[in-house]
């Protein structure tokens, strides 16, 4: 159970990162990616997913 | 005094502070406008924008301002916005800047500060929103601010997350903010933003747009409240908002903004924006003019800005950004303040003049009478001078002149006519279209073929006033066109 970045349609712009409540989000070799053992989908915590309710990109935080 | 403001640092050795004191107070009395205007300006609010080439159009002659795009996240979604550019709402759309972080923008602005002397102002205005990408804005100005404590900061923001920082803007001594307001009716803001981002959802419709506006607003009285300079900007949207910036104008000027500056919306469908991809067109010049001028009046307006990138670096519309990429910076830089304090000294010296110059040729005007206004265009490279080679000049400065003064209108971009030496004749094509309704260019050198086009196109095109201040110049101009007619129905 966990959220992915599409890389290549990511601006880098690193919303996600300081949105995501469990630090799973980091930047690698200049791309970001998500920590799949991290990340809990925002369950319990959010009603939707952080990522991908800031992410100026459509479809670039999804279901991994 | 050719290339006057490129060797002005090497003449102000001498009795620096001396000097200073006997022209402190040089701005009494006069016209200096805000556009300039200590005559009615309460002076701690002159000493703020003084040296501010935004905020002031007098010292955009002089000063020069810095971006650094240390901060690409953002909050909202803008139509005219696409997010892998920076914002659209202080850069111009379709650029991307060279995103930098905390440490390299200190090497850079350091960097920056040793070899432009006129460097007065570092601003955060993207590449996303400096509000909301608000640790990287803060870490930055901490950073430069501790190494050059008298460079003026100033941020850009869309307003969602301003009220949650005003207190360490404050603190920081953050004193010029800008907020791009485009709407105060949540109906039609509908049209302009698609959602926002708040308090942990995404927000879309009416919804997104009432929250934004009250945010906004608020934003806004909290700055005004503790005595932070505020520019608010517009983007013109024709069909969606042109008629409805007349309303925000008033709002934003009861609310206490100093400035209120109209942009016009920049459309292209190679963009990829909502607004390019739709067809949704930007203003004509004219609109854009028409707009601005039923606004005088209103909070100030700002016709000098130019929309400079979020990683811009210069005077006046150039752009040196270039130069110091993070690639050309050394490792290792530390602050050298000898030249920026000895330029500092010699404007201040240069500045009383220059009024002076301004002052005289108002009044030498009253000597012209009843002839028509006219467009001048000065090509000019800094200093309030006229002191640029036609061919040099990628942008021409707008002065009105008539019988009641003369005024800063605007300024009008163009290709470089000149590259190298040989100009051709397509561009000087486009400099024609650019100085459309322009009755003179004033500049430093120009060619007799280029002069013999714009002559052709009805435009007087001359260097007889180079080397004089642009106020100085324009008057000379006038009152020897003018003189000439009255010579012939006279005669
Ligand atoms: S879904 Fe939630 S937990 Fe997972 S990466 Fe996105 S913000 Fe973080
Ligand atoms: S918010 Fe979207 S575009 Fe921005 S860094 Fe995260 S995945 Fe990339
Ligand atoms: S605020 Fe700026 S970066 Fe954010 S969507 Fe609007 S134009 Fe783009």
């Amino acid at each position: 159970m966990s959220y992915k970045i599409v890389t290549s349609q990511c601006t880098v712009c690193g919303a996600c990162e300081f949105e995501c409540p469990n630090a799973a989000i980091s930047l690698k070799n200049d791309l970001y990616v998500i920590n799949a053992k991290k990340c809990t989908e925002c369950e319990g915590q959010f009603d939707v997913p952080q990522c991908a309710a800031v992410c100026p990109v459509p479809k670039t935080c999804i279901p991994a | 005094m050719a290339g006057q403001l490129i060797g002005l640092q090497d003449f102000a050795d001498s009795g620096a502070e001396t000097m200073r004191e006997a022209l402190s107070g040089g701005c009494s009395s006069s016209q200096c406008g805000s556009s300039d205007k200590p005559d009615s300006m309460p002076e701690e609010i002159w000493a703020k924008i003084k040296d501010h080439p935004c905020y002031s159009e007098e010292a955009h002659h002089y000063f020069a301002r810095m971006h650094v795009a240390v901060a690409p996240a953002c909050n909202i979604q803008c139509n005219y916005c696409n997010r892998k550019y920076d914002c659209a709402n202080e850069s111009r759309p379709g650029v991307v800047s060279e995103k930098l972080t905390p440490d390299q923008a200190q090497r850079k602005v350091i960097t920056v500060a040793n070899e432009v002397p006129q460097l007065s102002v570092l601003g955060i205005a993207g590449p996303g929103d400096a509000c909301y990408d608000w640790k990287k804005t803060r870490e930055t100005f901490g950073l430069i601010s501790a190494d050059i404590p008298d460079i003026k900061l100033c941020l850009s923001t869309n307003g969602l997350a301003l009220p949650d920082h005003v207190d360490e803007i404050a603190s920081m001594n953050i004193d010029h903010v800008t907020i791009t307001i485009n709407m105060v009716d949540p109906e039609i803001g509908v049209q302009i933003y698609p959602w926002i981002f708040y308090k942990n959802r995404r927000w879309t419709g009416l919804d997104a747009s009432k929250i934004l506006h009250e945010r906004q607003m608020l934003g806004l009285e909290m700055l005004t409240e503790r005595g932070i300079l505020t520019k608010i900007n517009s983007v013109m949207i024709p069909g969606v908002n042109d008629t409805h910036l007349l309303e925000v104008n008033r709002v934003v000027k009861e609310k206490g903004a100093f400035l209120h500056n109209i942009m016009p919306l920049i459309s292209d469908p190679a963009h990829g924006t909502h607004y390019g991809l739709t067809g949704q067109r930007g203003p004509t010049p004219a609109e854009l003019k028409a707009l601005q001028d039923q606004l005088e009046g209103g909070a100030k307006l700002m016709r000098h800005c130019r929309q400079c990138r979020a990683d811009a670096v210069g005077l006046l519309g150039e752009d040196r950004g270039q130069e110091f990429t993070l690639d050309q910076l050394a490792e290792n830089v530390a602050y050298d303040p000898s030249r920026r304090v000895n330029y500092q000294t010699l404007v201040a010296e240069m500045r009383g003049e220059h009024e002076a110059a301004k002052r005289a040729a108002s009044e030498s005007l009253v000597d012209v009478q009843q002839a028509p206004s006219a467009l001048v265009a000065i090509a000019t490279k800094g200093g309030g001078r006229i002191n640029q080679h036609f061919g040099h000049a990628t942008e021409f400065q707008i002065y009105e002149i008539s019988t009641h003064g003369i005024k800063f209108v605007g300024h009008r971009k163009t290709e470089q006519y000149c590259k190298g030496g040989w100009g051709e004749d397509a561009t000087l094509d486009g400099v024609i279209a650019a100085l459309e309704g322009v009755s003179a260019v004033l500049c430093g050198k120009i060619g007799d073929c280029p002069k013999e086009s714009l002559a052709a196109a009805g435009i007087v095109a001359t260097d007889d006033y180079a080397l004089e201040w642009i106020e100085e110049g324009i008057g000379h101009w006038y009152e020897q066109v003018n003189g000439q007619q009255e010579q012939r129905q006279s005669a």
